[in-house]
């Protein structure tokens, strides 16, 4: 890993306005993503977990500017990509690609498979004619496809198979970034180690970045050097895998932990139940975010008078480990 | 297919339709009427014994008459003493010839020929659906409107949905002012009784045209009106499809915006335009006819379904010479039928639900 980050993403904002009556006054904001912070080392994958709903899934289309960011810094190699204008954009789009979370919903149904890669081959003028489509054929080996799969339209495939194919368009035009929004949820578990695998590979083979945003801590676990947890718009630890997952601090990331099913029948765990819902991103709670929930705090009223009076910084409580609470 | 099985397995979504439409009996055979339908209108001058305008001021209101065995009609003369009668000439038998010579005309407007169909031989007549008040053939005249009243629609939808198309696709995938100013102007337009409006719009245009400018003009006119429907409904669909992953993969992809719509986000609308277009064809043929009716439309002599019904507006009319009615009115409603119960065939087979394999 370099000095430099590939990826580095500072206080990062999405807010969505919300708007009402006849003349769209805009009477609130929804704070999807609010002030989000980390960097991403070439070569390196951080995992970013969350229940739904917690910006996980706006922070990586934030940083590709599929949404635009509200406020804060997006730097991809040292430039920012919130800066860009649009043609800067485009050309900086190859670089960084994204795979979604459903199969059926990311691949156009009016298009061969063979038409949407050369698409994508097309617009940033990388190969044409018989190029193009030695290329495509290249490209779909290397998801595990074969050529003949070109001529083919999307219902054709199964889940796992179309996954597939969504890699392979994000990864026709070279691109070194690739913001991985759920690749698997969708998918049988049987599927899904697969797809994991090929993503490993990939990874190894190409010495792409990945952000790996997901809900399943396991998956995250297998493949992830670095995690982050979110809650309610924020980044509350982040640290590294076997940190995080050996030596959890914060107490989300602990629940989070604890719910997981580890296939050991032999392990007790612990299951720490949180009560409640999460709390809406329109009026997130004062102080800290997660205090109407978090058992530490509800557990000592003496703590929970901290908890409601201020907001926890993000900070770093051993090296490469942040975590944003007062009592970690 | 080589093993006659059917299977959806490398069908195109059009193949795909193109399989449903067929098993579906209603859709084949209002498929097949239109076909025929529009076939007779294109070989309207052959098919016709005499020309759209060519006059009898012998035979006004002259009756149908029926074609005996052995292919001959009555000879008729005008009753002695009586207005508007007829009566037959006892004994004489006009007999049918086929590919006659007659008035000269051009197949599509560019072949020559002077042959028709059928026709008897003069001073005879061939009334098939009897004769109007100048004496002229409503059969010749049904086949010469079909060329008007079927294509007003189909030149109109391809104008009007063009606009509607573009209009609702930038307005839902641009959003903003576009959005503001498109759809303020289509609930303008939405908000005039589309009658009024016709009429309003044809106003606009000099009262008295050429045949061929009018028939322009009802297009325009027709289209005008019918662009706004649709742009709500299809700015609604592409504010759905623009959230959809395949579009945001595409930018991601760094597509220009106006490629994302046309090639992503606008063909995934097609299924529902096209059904749209079958089923509101009707609506133009009765836009023609309403514009004919009110006499703003096509001008006789040039024969379309709704000045030929126009013609039959009068109780006496009706009373007396009811062939006028009948005729325009069968051939409309036939026609209106008929293209509902296509885009209803249509309809279901581009339902991605109605096909086996699950999720489109």
């Amino acid at each position: 890993m370099s000095d430099q980050p590939l990826l580095d993403v500072r206080d990062l904002r999405v807010h969505y306005p919300i708007r009402q009556g006849v003349f769209s006054r805009v009477t609130g904001q929804v704070r999807a993503v609010d002030g989000v912070s980390f960097t991403i080392g070439k070569g390196e994958t951080l995992g970013l977990v969350g229940e739904s709903g917690c910006g996980k899934t706006t922070t990586g289309r934030a940083i590709l500017r599929l949404v635009e960011p509200t406020s804060g810094t997006v730097r991809f190699g040292g430039e920012d990509v919130t800066a860009l204008d649009r043609a800067s954009l485009r050309r900086m789009r190859r670089r960084m690609q994204i795979v979604f979370q459903d199969p059926y919903s990311s691949l156009n149904p009016r298009l061969t498979v063979g038409s949407m890669l050369g698409e994508a081959l097309e617009i940033h003028d990388l190969a044409r004619g018989q190029a193009a489509q030695d290329r495509i054929a290249e490209l779909l080996r290397t998801v595990g496809l074969s050529p003949d799969h070109a001529r083919r339209y999307p219902h054709e495939f199964s889940g796992g198979q179309r996954q597939r194919i969504g890699i392979a368009r994000a990864l026709a035009v070279e691109p070194e970034f690739l913001v991985l929004d759920e690749p698997v949820s969708a998918l049988d578990v049987s599927i899904q180690a697969q797809v994991v695998n090929l993503l490993q590979e990939l990874q190894e083979r190409f010495g792409l970045t990945y952000l790996f945003v997901a809900h399943d801590l396991s998956v995250v676990e297998h493949i992830s050097t670095r995690v982050a947890v979110m809650y309610l718009g924020r980044i509350v630890e982040i640290a590294s895998r076997d940190a995080l997952y050996g030596d959890a601090r914060h107490p989300y990331t602990k629940a989070l932990l604890s719910a997981a099913p580890v296939p050991d029948p032999t392990r007790r765990s612990e299951r720490i139940v949180l009560t409640g819902d999460v709390p809406s991103p329109a009026q997130p709670p004062q102080g800290c975010r997660f205090h109407p929930r978090c058992f530490v705090a509800q557990a000592d009223p003496a703590k929970l008078e901290r908890c409601r009076a201020a907001e926890p910084e993000l900070r770093e409580i051993a090296p490469g480990h942040w975590v944003s609470c007062h009592h970690a | 297919m080589t093993d006659g099985v059917a299977t959806t397995a490398g069908l195109s979504p059009a193949g795909r339709a193109w399989r449903a439409l067929r098993a579906n009996r209603a859709g084949s055979v209002a498929g097949t009427v239109l076909l025929v339908l529009y076939a007779l209108a294109a070989l309207a001058p052959f098919l016709a014994p005499y020309d759209e305008g060519d006059m009898d001021r012998l035979r006004f209101f002259h009756p149908s008459m029926p074609v005996h065995a052995g292919g001959w009609v009555e000879v008729t003369r005008p009753a002695a003493g009586a207005v508007n009668a007829y009566e037959t000439v006892p004994g004489a038998r006009a007999p049918l010839r086929w590919f006659v010579k007659g008035a000269p005309w051009k197949l599509l407007g560019l072949v020559p020929s002077d042959r028709h169909l059928f026709g008897v031989d003069a001073p005879a007549r061939v009334y098939l659906f009897g004769a109007d008040a100048m004496g002229r053939d409503v059969f010749s005249r049904l086949l010469y409107g079909a060329q008007v009243s079927l294509t007003v629609g189909l030149v109109g939808i391809l104008i009007s949905f063009t606009l509607g198309l573009l209009l609702g696709g930038l307005a839902g995938y641009l959003g903003g002012w576009v959005d503001t100013l498109v759809m303020r102007s289509a609930e303008v337009f939405l908000s005039i009784p589309a009658l009024y409006l016709i009429v309003a719009l044809r106003a606009a245009f000099p009262a008295h045209l050429s045949s061929r400018q009018v028939y322009v003009a009802i297009v325009v006119v027709l289209a005008f009106v019918g662009w706004a429907s649709l742009a709500r409904v299809i700015r609604g669909m592409v504010l759905s499809i623009r959230r959809a992953e395949y579009v945001l993969a595409a930018e991601a992809l760094g597509m220009s915006r106006a490629r994302v719509l046309v090639r992503h986000i606008l063909p995934n609308t097609a299924s529902f335009v096209i059904v749209a277009a079958t089923v509101a064809v009707p609506g133009y043929i009765l836009g023609e006819v309403f514009l004919s009716f009110l006499g703003m439309g096509v001008q006789e002599p040039a024969a379309s379904w709704g000045n030929m019904l126009g013609a039959a507006r009068s109780v006496s009319v009706l009373r007396d010479h009811p062939w006028l009615l009948f005729a325009p009115g069968a051939a409309i409603f036939v026609t209106v039928m008929t293209f509902h119960v296509f885009g209803d065939a249509l309809r279901d087979a581009l339902d991605p639900r109605q096909e086996s394999g699950g999720r489109p």
